[in-house]
C-alpha cells in the first residue's frame, strides 16, 4: 500500500537526492578529468567537446615511452612474493601465539604489535643500511623483507586461529596429526576467508606502496609501477597530461578493475582489516 | 591430566621455534632499527674516514635553531588538525547518504570509494592535472566564478591546502566503510521509536546515531592521526616540500635529511621526535580504546 506523500516531503527529498549526486560528482571529478585526458588526443586535453574522438594513443605512447611492462613484472612478483611469504611467517607465528602459552608469549605479542605503528618506512634510514649491509640494496627481495613480518597479519590470524575450537585440535593430534599437519588440515582451510581478506588487504597495500621501493630501488629491473610512475611523469614526460592521465590510470587498472569485479570481497576484507 | 615435564617444555620449544622466523624479521626491520635510531641521534654523522663522535644532545640543539623542522612540525600538525575532523566528517556524511534507500547507491558508493584503490602516486599525478594553472579543472571551474587562475601548488598559502585535500580524498571513502558497517549495526527498532516521537532529523542523528557511532570514529580518528605523521607520497609527488618548505612534512624532512643531505645524525634525531610522536598516539590510543570498553 502507498501512502500518499505531500508535495512538500516529495520536494525534500527530490533536492536531497539531488544534492548527493552533486556532491559524488564533485568527488569523482578529479578522476573524470584524468580519464577524459586519458582517452582523448592531447589537444583535447583541458578542452570539453563531446565530439572529439576517443583514442588509446596515449596509453600507447605512455607504454612505449617508459618500461612499464618491466614495471608491472616487478610489482607483480612483489606483491606476490610478499603475500606468499607473509602467509607462511605470520601463519606459524600466530599458530603459535594461539595455541602454545609458550614462555614470554605474552610480551613478545605486545612487541609484535609496535609494528603497528612503526611500520618499515617509518625507519627508513636504519632500514636502508641494514639492507646495505645485507648486500639487498636494489633487489625486490630487499623491497618485501622488512615488510614480510607483518604485525597486522600476525595478530589477524591469531585472532582467527583463538576462535577455533580448541576440540578439532586435539582430535588431530589424537589421530597422530604432527603440528605441520594440525595446521595444514585444521586451520587453514576454516581460516580460509581471513586469508583471502588478508592477502587482498596486502596486494592492494604493496601495489600503491611508494616510499620505501622509492629508496630502495634504481634500476629499471627491481622499480615497481609506483616509483616507475613517478620518474616517468617527472623526468620523462615534460608536461603531456593526456600521456601522463594514462600511465596514472594505467598503473592503478589492475587493482581497480579487481575492485570493480570483486568489490564486495575488498570491501569485506578491508573491513575485516579494520584494526590497522 | 597434567601434561609430563617434557611436553611442557616442548610446548616453550615449539613455540619460540614457530614465531622464530617472525621475531627475527621484526627485530631486524623494526625494533633494532628503532633503538639504534634512539642511539644515533647522540652521535655526530660520520664523515669519510671521521667515525661518528658522541655529542649528546647537539642534534637536538640544532634542531631546536632550525627553522625548516619548525615548519615541518608546525606543517604536521597542522595536517593532522584539519585532515582527520575533514574525513571523519565527510566520511559519515558520505556513509548517510549511500545508507538510506537512495536511487543508485552502488554507484555513488563506488564514486566514493575508489579513490581508495587508487595508488597514492597515481592519485598525485591526477591531482597535479586537476590543479594546473591555467588550463587544469579547478582552475577552469572558478573561472566560471569569475576567480582569476590560482597556482595551487606553487603559492606558499595554498600549497600545504592543497596536498591536504588529496589526502581527505584518499581517505574518506576508506572511513566511510567502517561507518557504513556500523550504521547496519543500530538496531532499528531506536529509529522506529524516534519516529514514534516524531523526533527531527537532526535530534535522531544527535542522539541516537553519533553515540552509537562513537566507537568507530575512534577507531577511524586513531588511523587518521597515524596516517597524518606518516604523509609522504603526495609530497615527493606533487611539491617536493616546496615552495619554499611550505609542504614539508616530518617523514619528508627526514627522507630528504638522509637521503639528499646524507646526514644521518640529524636524520635519527628527526626520527627520534616522530617515533615519540607515534607513540604518544599509541598511548592516546590506548586510553580512549579503555575509556570506551569502560563504556559497555
Amino acid at each position: 500500500m502507498r501512502r500518499a506523500v505531500p508535495i512538500a516531503e516529495r520536494w525534500t527529498r527530490f533536492i536531497s537526492t539531488a544534492a548527493v549526486w552533486l556532491f559524488a560528482l564533485a568527488w569523482a571529478l578529479p578522476l573524470l578529468y584524468a580519464i577524459w585526458a586519458a582517452f582523448h588526443p592531447s589537444a583535447f586535453a583541458t578542452h570539453f567537446d563531446l565530439a572529439s574522438p576517443l583514442t588509446l594513443e596515449n596509453f600507447a605512447r605512455a607504454w612505449t615511452a617508459a618500461p612499464f611492462a618491466r614495471y608491472f613484472l616487478n610489482t607483480i612478483l612483489l606483491v606476490l612474493g610478499i603475500m606468499a611469504a607473509q602467509f607462511v611467517i605470520c601463519t606459524l607465528a600466530a599458530f603459535a601465539l594461539a595455541r602454545f602459552a609458550f614462555f614470554g608469549s605474552q610480551i613478545l605479542f605486545a612487541l609484535i604489535l609496535v609494528q603497528l605503528m612503526v611500520t618499515p618506512d617509518v625507519l627508513i634510514l636504519e632500514n636502508y643500511l641494514t639492507l646495505k649491509k645485507m648486500g639487498l640494496i636494489d633487489t625486490l627481495t630487499g623491497v618485501g623483507l622488512p615488510y614480510v613480518a607483518s604485525a597486522f597479519g600476525i595478530f589477524l590470524l591469531r585472532q582467527t586461529f583463538k576462535s577455533i575450537p580448541k576440540e578439532l585440535d586435539d582430535a588431530a593430534r589424537m589421530e597422530g596429526a604432527s603440528t605441520a599437519q594440525t595446521i595444514w588440515r585444521v586451520y587453514l582451510p576454516l581460516a580460509r576467508p581471513v586469508y583471502v581478506a588478508y592477502g587482498l588487504v596486502s596486494v592492494s597495500y604493496h601495489w600503491n606502496n611508494f616510499l620505501w621501493p622509492l629508496i630502495v630501488t634504481n634500476s629499471v629491473e627491481t622499480r615497481p609501477l609506483t616509483v616507475g610512475l613517478q620518474v616517468f611523469a617527472s623526468v620523462d614526460q615534460g608536461i603531456d597530461w593526456s600521456v601522463i592521465s594514462a600511465a596514472a590510470l594505467m598503473t592503478s587498472a589492475p587493482l581497480m578493475i579487481a575492485f570493480l569485479l570483486f568489490h564486495r570481497a575488498f570491501i569485506q576484507s578491508f573491513l575485516r582489516a579494520g584494526i590497522r | 591430566m597434567a601434561a609430563p615435564h617434557s611436553t611442557r617444555l616442548n610446548i616453550h620449544l615449539q613455540g619460540w621455534l614457530l614465531a622464530l622466523p617472525a621475531v627475527v624479521l621484526l627485530a631486524t626491520f623494526t625494533h633494532i632499527p628503532a633503538v639504534e635510531t634512539v642511539i644515533d641521534s647522540f652521535f655526530s654523522t660520520p664523515h669519510g674516514k671521521r667515525a661518528a663522535a658522541y655529542i649528546g644532545l647537539d642534534q637536538y640543539r640544532t634542531m631546536l635553531a632550525d627553522p625548516v623542522f619548525w615548519l615541518a612540525f608546525r606543517n604536521n600538525l597542522l595536517y593532522a588538525l584539519i585532515t582527520v575532523p575533514l574525513a571523519i566528517g565527510l566520511a559519515l556524511l558520505m556513509a548517510l547518504c549511500v545508507n538510506g534507500g537512495l536511487k543508485g547507491r552502488a554507484a555513488l558508493r563506488l564514486a566514493f570509494f575508489t579513490p581508495t584503490i587508487l595508488p597514492m602516486v597515481a592519485a598525485a599525478n591526477i591531482w597535479l592535472f586537476f590543479y594546473t594553472p591555467d588550463y587544469g579543472l579547478l582552475n577552469q571551474i572558478i573561472r566560471v566564478f569569475g576567480v582569476g587562475s590560482v597556482n595551487w601548488l606553487g603559492n606558499p598559502a595554498t600549497a600545504l591546502g592543497a596536498l591536504m585535500a588529496v589526502t581527505v580524498w584518499k581517505e574518506a571513502g576508506f572511513f566511510m566503510i567502517f561507518y557504513l558497517a556500523a550504521l547496519q549495526q543500530v538496531p532499528p527498532v531506536l529509529y522506529e521509536a524516534a519516529r514514534m516521537e516524531n523526533a527531527s532529523r537532526w535530534l535522531v542523528f544527535r542522539r541516537i546515531t553519533w553515540p552509537l557511532l562513537m566507537p568507530t570514529t575512534l577507531f577511524v580518528a586513531i588511523n587518521a592521526l597515524i596516517n597524518a605523521f606518516r604523509v609522504v607520497d603526495q609530497v615527493i609527488a606533487m611539491t617536493g616540500g616546496g615552495p619554499n618548505n611550505a609542504t614539508a612534512l616530518l617523514l619528508f624532512y627526514i627522507f630528504q635529511v638522509a637521503f639528499s643531505f646524507w646526514d644521518s645524525g640529524y636524520a635519527a634525531a628527526l626520527s627520534t621526535v616522530l617515533l615519540s610522536t607515534l607513540a604518544a598516539i599509541a598511548f592516546l590510543q590506548f586510553f580512549l580504546l579503555d575509556r570506551r570498553i569502560h563504556y559497555r
